[in-house]
């Protein structure tokens, strides 16, 4: 008798249930965060758990599974969730945007748009946004009961007054459907644009703190601002080194110990496609350059 | 008398058809207004549709207090079969009901009576599953809200008549309210709270 050892997507029925009760409400509450019986997963607390929760609660044996960290496909928490996914639920998996049904995600939105047929799962470490300026739950509730967020305002406010601009380079706090302030996770706020009428699914699970939210498609999602210091989203002023592209996300790489570095798309697939493409920054690697050569 | 053994059957793949129901249950939800379908069949009792079993098995357990209209509480087979297949306990008490099951929509009682939620926990509301005659022939209503791109159009024949009427309350109460749930045998539509819904006549 050989028994699997693992229910399909690793979460016992009962567990999917629970799960899948409160992803029904988060997406009727847009941006409220709905309490949930957290479990244990076989990973640590930050690598995902409440994502992972979400995505085993959701995924069928049709779907396409990509998953990013930090934009990339090719990290360990990427590839480990990929495997889990692959190993417990047998799902296809892909690293290509477009063709992905599911994408769990830690801190990017992919550069790729989204389309209707997708969801995409937000890793989420501290789903409340004003918990750093009120350490109390009962509290926090509270202000939100009250949509009561002038604390959070005034946080934005003493950015301004200390550094001259809003300071918030990441988890930078939005407001959804006009009602609840939500924290976006800890994408960079480059990302936030994104989140607006965003024609794909975005659900978003915190594993140690046990909420699950979710922003439904064609939903209004605002970065919170001053008329007189607008919302900006950041982005180093460089092209991409492999791919040149001038309007994605990039990360700072340390080339050397003078003082040298590169900057490179954080979301390797839409790099590798550009790559593929035919666009090649100042330092391409080599292979390119062959193949650019070959076609000429 | 029915026995247990003579119960209509639940899903015969409990896993992968929960998934299925649950992503057409979600999506309906996520795009309200859009009709979405229920593949699994689970062999349903009398008064009980066949997407609104599939719900049923899918979505409740020991954890949900159940509500039954009473053509549906007046039917043994029917509660029987709830009660084998899913574990939920029927409440006489709508104010503390999960979900609530309508077969009867004209006998709809005021919305006020389930849970609307609380203004801390608005989460803590009762879902409507109400069966329609159609979710594809009838008047036409135009949606607007969250998860709709500009407008949707549906049509429905649905009882009770004003039920989109009754639900203009979520607009004052949101975030507290009711989602409601319709189901046409294996078609469902979803009207979450945030959804307001203009009648444009038949």
């Amino acid at each position: 008798m050989n028994a699997p050892a693992y229910n399909f997507a690793y979460l016992d029925e009962q567990t999917k249930r629970m799960i899948r009760r409160a992803i029904l409400k988060a997406i009727a509450i847009p941006g409220y965060q709905v309490p949930f019986a957290s479990r244990e997963m076989p990973m640590p607390y930050g690598w995902g758990t409440g994502g992972v929760q979400v995505t085993a609660a959701i995924l069928g044996p049709a779907d396409v599974l990509k998953v990013i960290d930090q934009g990339s496909d090719d990290t360990t928490n990427a590839i480990s969730i990929r495997k889990f996914f692959a190993k417990t639920a047998g799902v296809a998996t892909t690293t290509a945007t477009d063709d992905a049904t599911v994408i769990q995600t830690r801190h990017r939105i992919p550069e790729t748009a989204l389309h209707a047929n997708q969801v995409l799962v937000y890793q989420v470490p501290i789903p409340e946004p004003l918990r750093f300026l009120e350490p109390r739950e009962t509290e926090t509730r509270r202000m939100h009961a009250l949509a009561e967020y002038g604390l959070m305002h005034v946080k934005l406010y003493e950015d301004i007054a200390r550094f001259g601009h809003i300071a918030t380079a990441y988890a930078y706090p939005v407001k959804v459907n006009a009602r609840y302030v939500m924290d976006p996770s800890p994408t960079p706020k480059f990302d936030n644009p994104k989140m607006d009428d965003c024609p794909a699914l975005q659900l978003f699970g915190a594993g140690r703190e046990k909420r699950i939210y979710a922003i439904p498609p064609y939903t209004k999602v605002v970065s919170l601002d001053f008329e007189d210091h607008p919302f900006e989203p950041y982005r180093f002023n460089a092209p991409c080194a492999l791919c040149a592209a001038e309007n994605s996300y990039l990360d700072e790489i340390v080339t050397d110990d003078k003082g040298s570095r590169m900057f490179v798309c954080s979301d390797t697939d839409y790099c590798e496609s550009r790559q593929a493409a035919g666009h090649h920054g100042s330092l391409s690697a080599a292979p390119y350059k062959e193949k650019a050569g070959s076609h000429g | 008398m029915t026995t247990i053994a003579e119960l209509p059957p639940g899903f015969a793949d409990k896993v992968l058809s929960a998934q299925s129901t649950f992503r057409s249950v979600m999506d309906a939800m996520a795009r309200p207004g859009s009709v979405q379908r229920i593949v699994p069949g689970a062999g349903p009792p009398d008064r009980m549709m066949r997407g609104t079993a599939a719900i049923a098995l899918t979505l409740f357990d020991h954890d949900t207090p159940l509500w039954l209209d009473s053509r549906m509480a007046e039917s043994p087979d029917l509660v029987k079969w709830l009660k084998f297949h899913t574990g939920a306990p029927v409440v006489q008490d709508s104010s503390i009901a999960s979900f609530a099951l309508i077969s009867d929509g004209g006998a709809l009682p005021p919305l006020e009576r389930f849970a609307l939620g609380t203004s801390e926990y608005p989460d803590r509301s009762t879902t409507l599953i109400l069966q329609v005659d159609s979710l594809r022939s009838g008047r036409t209503f135009e949606l607007r809200g969250p998860g709709i791109d500009g407008a949707a159009t549906l049509q429905a024949s649905i009882k009770p008549f004003d039920l989109f009427e009754r639900l203009r309350v979520n607009e004052a109460l949101f975030p507290r309210g009711i989602d409601v749930v319709l189901v046409a045998d294996d078609a469902v539509v979803a009207i979450p709270r945030t959804t307001r819904v203009v009648s444009k006549g038949s």
